[in-house]
């Protein structure tokens, strides 16, 4: 496991290196594009993480989570997790922001920040995905592919529950 | 210039009406449940002195992943500009070719793209190649105002993108005090591959039915 990682950036780099490409400049044009990346997930960073941390202080967050564990724990899913799973499919850098609130307040290694993780790193924003990708076809009835896609999603969702809590990955 | 860019990358109309309007309820949801419940529970001091502390832990938080999400995009258009992405195409191509039985050269070359963009993680390279393609699939739908299987494919495709390094994540992971950030990234591509198979066989379902009745 703790291999994966060295493994990666070693390869990427004795193929970039054999082949003679200029490494140093297109690493350092990729970086930049991680400013823009940040750039735009700043903003709703603040709005996520905002609103996370007045829903913690005012003691809202604790009673819905009272409220819902029953109901979660049934499937499954701990209850921090549920909000990364309502905002993940419409918002790509919302869910980003509601998955860092959920690192810091639950600890990145407990069992729901990792699922959480997983869950982001799985599935997709499904419904902007299915409204841009059909916004340049003549298509009318794009009500057809969302099962389809739904069902992904929530195969995606049970797989990281399955992967996470019976095999312990 | 900017301002540009930008209105090109606007997402449609459409867009707006399924996703961003529901973010606007959850997010006035949330901001006004926690003032009700502050002033029902008593701490309306710490609701409030949580905005700032809210507002400034984000910018801690985007600092302190901003190195590690940086790094790997730097990486990744190392790897891409290495030609892997000719690499991915050629491995994937047969498997475009079953699974979008009866479209064109062209509508693949992009198809293959799309998700090679998708595997290396590179979003904003993904979704101008997917819509070339949806563009040319569309062409070949016999049936323009509902979408083809090919079509629902692509869709599906990416809705469920199978991503091979998810930095975004792993950075955000180094950023909490992760000891193992990475190790997330086996259950990812376990729990991906399983959502990408599930909606492959939805699709496909569909399609059989489709030609059934």
């Amino acid at each position: 496991m703790q291999y994966i990682t060295p493994a990666i950036i070693a390869l990427v780099i004795i193929i970039a290196l054999s082949r003679r490409k200029p490494l140093y400049t297109d690493f350092i044009s990729g970086a930049e594009d991680g400013i823009d990346i940040l750039k735009s997930i700043f903003p709703p960073l603040v709005a996520m993480l905002t609103a996370a941390a007045m829903l913690r202080a005012s003691g809202a967050l604790e009673l819905a989570i009272n409220f819902i564990s029953p109901l979660a724990n049934k499937i499954g899913l701990p209850a921090e997790v549920m909000p990364l799973v309502l905002i993940r499919p419409v918002s790509g850098s919302g869910s980003i922001g509601v998955l860092s609130g959920i690192l810091n307040d639950c600890g990145a290694d407990s069992l729901p920040g990792r699922l959480a993780s997983v869950i982001c790193g799985s599935t997709e924003t499904t419904f902007y995905c299915l409204a841009v990708y059909f916004s340049k076809t003549r298509v009318k009835h794009i009500k057809r592919a969302v099962p389809c896609a739904v069902i992904g999603d929530l195969t995606g969702i049970a797989a990281a529950v399955f992967a996470l809590r019976l095999l312990g990955m | 210039m900017i301002r540009k860019r930008r209105n090109k990358e606007t997402p449609p109309a459409i867009y707006y009406t399924m996703g961003v309007a529901f973010l606007n309820y959850i997010w006035g949801f949330m901001i006004l449940v926690s003032i009700v419940t502050a002033i029902c529970t008593g701490r309306v001091d710490e609701t409030v002195n949580a905005v700032f502390e809210g507002a400034q832990s984000s910018v801690s938080t985007l600092i302190s992943f901003a190195g590690v999400m940086c790094f790997w995009c730097g990486l990744m258009r190392v790897a891409e500009r290495t030609g892997i992405s000719c690499v991915i195409c050629r491995v994937i191509s047969p498997l475009i070719t079953r699974l979008f039985p009866g479209s064109g050269d062209k509508a693949r070359e992009h198809i293959a793209m799309n998700i090679t963009a998708n595997l290396l993680g590179m979003g904003n390279a993904a979704t101008p190649m997917g819509m070339l393609a949806a563009s040319e699939l569309d062409r070949e739908n016999p049936t323009p105002q509902i979408p083809s299987i090919n079509m629902c494919m692509l869709v599906v495709l990416n809705t469920t993108a199978f991503q091979l390094v998810p930095s975004t994540i792993i950075a955000l992971r180094a950023a909490a005090g992760s000891h193992n950030p990475v190790s997330v990234i086996l259950p990812i591509w376990f729990a991906s591959a399983c959502a990408v198979t599930a909606g492959v066989i939805a699709v496909k379902i569909m399609g059989r039915l489709k030609c059934s009745t």
